[in-house]
């Protein structure tokens, strides 16, 4: 089970580098995780999705997929893809310390 | 891993419902996975991007054995609309876009959707006949082209 080193902590991941315990996330790991990701900076934008899929996997027990954080996080689906190019519901997933959204659409 | 899929091209041949939405989820799946994805319609398939009548887009009720219906039933006129008609109302309460609103949020996403020069040559279409969403009337060449590196998927 890969290992990585966030904020100074270390916490357990998957082979994709989504954690395995959600609660072991705090905010101050974001930016290291989105760096491991590919996502060099978060802008108060890219906060808008992070804390909106941490709000549904709270609420739900799962992320949202790109449709729905197209239709109800407040950011439109071009932006979502420009603050997150390599797959937005799967990068914001993976940088919310939430596991990766299943979903077709 | 090295043999990730990093960029797919998908055409789009046939014109029925059935036919179209696969290619379009496979498509907007691929972007969300964060690799590059054309789309390219070609024959029938153009009815996707094809304004007026990418909305009239109907399941084919003659010729599909999946849908356990006998052929001359499938055949009767209105059968085709209420099928689909059902169909629509199954997939919007899972949340399946509509084909135009579909075509639109793929293309947010940042994949390319092409026409087919020769289907367009045959069917006498132009750019103004196809969607806002169509970057371009291309050949099959310019389709391999622009695949390379890729997977090719035919639909």
């Amino acid at each position: 089970m890969p290992t990585a080193t966030y904020a100074g902590h270390d916490v357990d991941v998957n082979d994709e580098g989504f954690f395995l315990d959600p609660s072991a996330w705090s905010e101050e790991m974001a930016p290291d995780i989105a760096k491991d990701a590919g996502v060099d900076e978060l802008t108060d934008r890219h906060w808008d999705v992070i804390r909106f899929m941490r709000h549904e996997y709270d609420e739900h027990g799962a992320g949202p997929t790109v449709r729905v954080l197209g239709k109800a996080s407040g950011v439109s689906v071009k932006e979502l893809y420009q603050l997150f190019p390599k797959g937005p519901a799967k990068l914001a997933a993976r940088i919310a310390g939430i596991p990766k959204p299943r979903g077709c659409i | 891993m090295t043999d990730e899929i990093t960029k797919v091209s998908i055409v789009v041949s046939k014109g029925s419902l059935e036919g179209i939405y696969p290619a379009l989820i496979m498509a907007n799946g691929a972007r969300a996975e964060g690799m590059e994805a054309n789309l390219f319609f070609t024959f029938f398939g153009l009815d996707a991007v094809h304004k007026g009548r990418a909305e009239h887009v109907k399941v084919a009720t003659v010729g599909n054995p999946g849908l356990h219906l006998a052929t001359l039933v499938g055949g009767l006129p209105g059968v085709s609309s209420v099928m689909t008609h059902y169909l629509d109302r199954k997939m919007a309460k899972l949340d399946i876009p509509p084909i135009p609103e579909f075509i639109e949020m793929i293309a947010d996403t940042g994949a390319g959707l092409y026409g087919c020069k020769a289907s367009c040559d045959l069917f006498e279409l132009t750019k103004d006949d196809l969607v806002d969403q169509v970057k371009d009337i291309i050949t099959v060449g310019e389709f391999f082209a622009m695949s390379a590196g890729g997977q090719i998927i035919f639909t």
